[in-house]
C-alpha cells in the first residue's frame, strides 16, 4: 500500500479545489487501518468528488518521515488547500475533524 | 569532597563509558557518560546544554571514531551550524564526511489538531533512519521536552517517551537528552524519571551581577563520581569544565629550590630560595611592594630560561612592565621572548570560578614554571569569599600537581599589619613573604619577613625591603629604643655608627702612641740605669784589680823581703795567707 490514490467525480459543495490529503502510516497497526478506515468515510461524507488520499507507510520510506516533519503516527496532512494542516490520531471524531478542515458540517 | 578522588577511578562498577571529550568532564566522571545509555543534561536557558551536547557529538566523531546524530527541537540545521563555527567546530564538513546528521525537527503546536490515538512512531521512524544512516553510536535529542508544547495529549506522549528511551538503549547508542530546568526540579516535564542513568546538572548564575556557569553530576548510576560543582567555561576552544582531579593532596614535593633572585632574601629563605612548585604568599598593605617582589620573582623565573604566566588583575601589562622597569626589573625582553605572558582581567570581568576556569586554560596552555597571581584579593571581588578560598584551594593543588611554582600577592586591607589574609588561605601557603609599612621618625619604609616557609629553617629577621633602581634589595634594620629602624633613621644611625667606630680607631690610636710614648720614656730610664749599673761594675772591677795588683807587689815585696832576710819559706807562706787578710782590710 505504497500509495493509493482515489480520486473521485462528483459535485461542488462550493468548492472548486480538490483536497490532496496525505496519510502517514507505519505498517498495518490498528491505528493505522482505522485511520486509513475514518479517513475514506469522512472524506466521501464532506469531500465526496473533490479529493485525493495518499498513503504513505513509513516503514517502506523511511526518509519521508525527515521530509516532511512527521513525528505522530498517524498524521494527515492538508497541503491543498491552503494553510497545511496537520491531523494526528486515528480520526475516530469526526466533529475534530471538520474543526481541524476548518470545515461546516455538509447538511444538518 | 570524599568522592572526589575516586573521580578517574571508576571503583564501583566497570560501567563502559563513553568519552565526552570535553575537556574536564571526563575527569568528574570517571571516563565519560555510560556508553549505550541515554543521559540527561539539564539547565536553565543558555546555560549551555546544546553546546555540551554538540561538543560531545563533535569530539565523538572527530576523536573517537563515533558518528552521531542530532535531533534539534528548537533550532535550524543552519542555526546551529553557524552557532558553533565560532567554536571551530565544522558541522558542514562532518555532515559530508557522514559522521554527523542534523535533523531539524519542525513542530507547530498551531497546525496540529489531534484526533484520536496516535504514537510517535513517526519520530522513532526518523531516529532510526538517521542513525542507520551513518552508523550513529552517539545521538542528542535537543530539546524533547519541546515535544510536549506540540502535542496535548500527556499521557500518550509520556509513554512513548519511556518507549523511546528503552529504544534508544536497544539500539545501543550513547544519547544525551537536553531538558530545561524546572521551578523546583530538575526538568520542567519530569524527564529525570525516564532518563535515570545519569543525570548533569548545568547552572548559570547571578550573583552580584556577575555570572557563573556551574556543572553538576546529580546522579550517576553505578559509578562514583565528582559530586560537587564544577565551574565550566565556554569559549572559543568549546566547552571545559574545571577539572579536579587536582583537589587532591598526593601532588610530589619537589626537593629542588629556586632563587628568588635576591640574595639576601635567598639567605632569609634557609640559604637556598623557594622551592619549586611551593605556593608563595606575598602579601601586605598598599605600597608594599608586592607586585615589584611578585615581578622580581617572575624576572628571576624567565633569567632561568622557565616560563612565567603572570595573571594581572589590577594593572595592564604595559603599566606593570613600565613600573617595574623605574626599579631595574626589566620584563620587556622575556616578554619578547615568549618566555614571560601576561593575562590581564579586571575581575569583575567574570565570576571566580569564571576566571579560575579561565585561568586553568591558559596554564594548561602556556605550560609554565611558574605563575603569579596578582592579586588574589581582588579575586575575591568577582566572587563570594567562601567559593573563593574553594576555588583557590583548586587552582593551588592543581599547579602543585603540575610542578608550577605558585606566587600569589594579597592586599591586606586596614593600616593593621594582620597576618592573615582576606582569602584565608594561609594554610595552603607554603612560604609566606609579609610585605608591612613601618611607619616612624614621620617616614614609612618597607619591612620585610618570613612569616612561615614549610620545610626550611627559614630567617625570623625583618629586613628593610629597598626598592632601588638596580632592583630590589635588603637590609638589616636597626632596633632602637622605639623599635626597628629604618629609612632615614637607620641611614642616621648608620652614621652614627661609623663616626663611633672611627672614634674609636682614632682613641685606640693616640692609646697606642701615648703607651708608645711610656715605653720609650722606661726605657731611656732603663739604659740609664744600666749605664749606671755599667759604671759602678766597672768601678767595682778596677777596685779588685787594684787590691789585687796591690797584694801581688807586697808579696813580692815580702818575698824580696824574706829573700834579703833568708826567712823559712813554709812558715812565712802562712803569714804571708794572714797577711792578704790584713792587707785586705786596709
Amino acid at each position: 500500500m505504497k500509495a493509493t490514490v482515489k480520486k473521485r467525480p462528483g459535485k461542488s459543495n462550493g468548492h472548486n479545489d480538490v483536497w490532496n490529503l496525505r496519510l502517514y502510516v507505519a505498517g498495518q497497526s490498528a491505528k493505522c487501518l482505522a485511520a486509513v478506515r475514518n479517513l475514506n468515510a469522512f472524506c466521501e461524507a464532506h469531500l465526496a468528488g473533490r479529493y485525493r488520499i495518499e498513503v504513505i507507510d513509513l516503514l517502506e520510506n523511511p526518509k519521508l518521515a525527515r521530509a516532511d516533519q512527521i513525528l505522530a503516527i498517524p498524521t494527515l496532512v492538508r497541503k491543498v488547500p491552503e494553510p497545511l494542516r496537520k491531523i494526528v490520531g486515528d480520526l475516530s471524531n469526526t466533529e475534530r475533524m471538520l474543526v481541524g478542515f476548518d470545515l461546516r458540517p455538509a447538511s444538518p | 569532597m570524599a568522592k572526589t578522588n575516586g573521580a578517574g577511578k571508576g571503583t564501583v562498577a566497570k560501567l563502559a563509558k563513553a568519552p565526552s571529550g570535553i575537556q574536564g568532564l571526563d575527569e568528574i566522571t570517571g571516563g565519560g557518560l555510560p556508553k549505550g545509555r541515554p543521559s540527561l543534561v539539564c539547565g536553565g536557558p543558555g546555560c549551555g546544554k546544546t553546546l555540551l551536547a554538540m561538543e560531545f557529538l563533535v569530539r565523538g566523531a572527530t576523536e573517537h571514531g563515533e558518528p552521531g546524530v542530532f535531533i534539534a527541537f528548537e533550532e535550524t540545521s543552519d542555526e546551529l551550524t553557524a552557532n558553533v563555527r565560532s567554536l571551530g567546530f565544522d558541522l558542514d564538513k562532518l555532515a559530508e564526511q557522514k559522521k554527523l546528521l542534523i535533523d531539524h525537527v519542525i513542530l507547530e503546536r498551531n497546525e496540529i489538531v489531534e484526533n484520536g490515538e496516535y504514537d510517535l512512531n513517526g519520530l522513532f521512524i526518523r531516529l532510526g533512519y538517521a542513525i542507520d544512516s551513518i552508523g550513529a553510536k552517539r545521538v542528542v535529542l535537543d530539546t524533547i521536552e519541546t515535544l510536549f508544547g506540540g502535542f496535548a495529549n500527556q499521557a500518550i506522549l509520556r509513554a512513548e517517551l519511556r518507549r523511546l528511551f528503552r529504544w534508544l538503549k536497544d539500539k545501543g547508542v550513547t544519547a544525551i537528552i537536553t531538558a530545561e530546568r524546572g521551578e523546583g526540579t530538575l526538568t520542567r516535564q519530569g524527564m529525570e524519571e525516564y532518563v535515570s542513568d545519569c543525570v548533569i546538572l548545568l547552572d548559570h548564575r547571578v550573583t552580584d551581577q556577575v555570572s557563573t556557569r556551574r556543572l553538576r553530576v546529580v546522579k550517576y548510576r553505578g559509578t562514583a563520581h565528582g559530586s560537587n560543582e564544577y565551574p565550566f567555561l565556554i569559549d572559543a576552544e568549546g566547552f571545559s569544565v574545571l577539572p579536579i582531579t587536582s583537589a587532591g593532596l598526593d601532588h610530589v614535593a619537589s626537593d629542588e629550590r629556586v632563587s628568588t633572585g635576591v640574595a639576601r632574601l635567598d639567605a632569609m629563605l634557609g640559604g637556598a630560595g623557594l622551592y619549586r612548585g611551593s605556593s608563595v604568599l606575598v602579601s601586605g598593605t598598599a605600597g608594599t611592594g608586592k607586585s615589584s617582589l611578585a615581578a622580581q620573582l617572575a624576572k628571576e623565573s624567565c633569567a632561568r630560561g622557565e616560563r612565567c604566566l603572570y595573571f594581572a588583575f589590577e594593572e595592564s601589562e604595559s603599566q606593570i612592565v613600565r613600573n617595574m622597569g623605574s626599579i631595574g626589573i626589566d620584563l620587556r625582553p622575556w616578554i619578547k621572548k615568549g618566555i614571560l605572558r601576561f593575562v590581564a582581567a579586571r575581575p569583575s570581568g567574570g565570576g571566580l570560578e569564571t576566571h579560575l576556569a579561565l585561568m586553568h586554560r591558559r596554564i594548561k596552555e602556556f605550560q609554565p614554571r611558574m605563575v603569579v597571581v596578582d592579586p588574589i584579593s581582588n579575586l575575591v571581588d568577582a566572587g563570594v569569599m567562601r567559593d573563593a578560598t574553594s576555588m583557590l584551594m583548586r587552582l593551588i593543588d592543581f599547579l602543585k600537581t603540575e610542578q608550577m611554582t605558585a606566587v600569589l600577592t594579597s592586599l591586606t586591607k586596614g593600616g593593621d599589619q594582620r597576618e592573615e589574609t582576606e582569602v584565608g588561605i594561609s594554610s595552603l601557603i607554603d612560604s609566606w613573604l609579609m610585605l608591612r609599612a613601618i611607619e616612624i621618625g614621620g617616614e614609612r619604609n618597607r619591612g620585610l619577613y618570613v612569616l612561615k616557609s614549610r620545610g626550611m629553617a627559614h630567617s625570623n629577621q625583618i629586613r628593610e625591603f629597598l626598592l632601588t633602581s638596580r632592583g630590589i634589595d635588603l637590609l638589616d634594620v636597626y632596633v632602637g629604643e622605639q623599635g626597628v629602624l629604618t629609612g632615614s633613621m637607620r641611614i642616621s644611625q648608620e652614621a652614627r655608627e661609623r663616626v663611633a667606630e672611627e672614634d674609636r680607631v682614632r682613641d685606640a690610636d693616640s692609646k697606642r702612641r701615648a703607651s708608645d710614648r711610656r715605653r720609650r720614656a722606661l726605657e731611656a730610664q732603663i739604659a740609664v740605669l744600666r749605664a749606671e749599673l755599667e759604671g759602678e761594675e766597672d768601678g767595682g772591677r778596677r777596685a779588685v784589680a787594684g787590691e789585687r795588683d796591690r797584694l801581688t807587689r807586697r808579696r813580692e815585696d815580702r818575698d824580696d823581703m824574706a829573700r834579703s832576710r833568708k826567712a823559712d819559706a813554709g812558715k812565712e807562706a802562712t803569714n804571708g795567707r794572714g797577711g792578704v787578710r790584713t792587707g785586705a782590710r786596709t
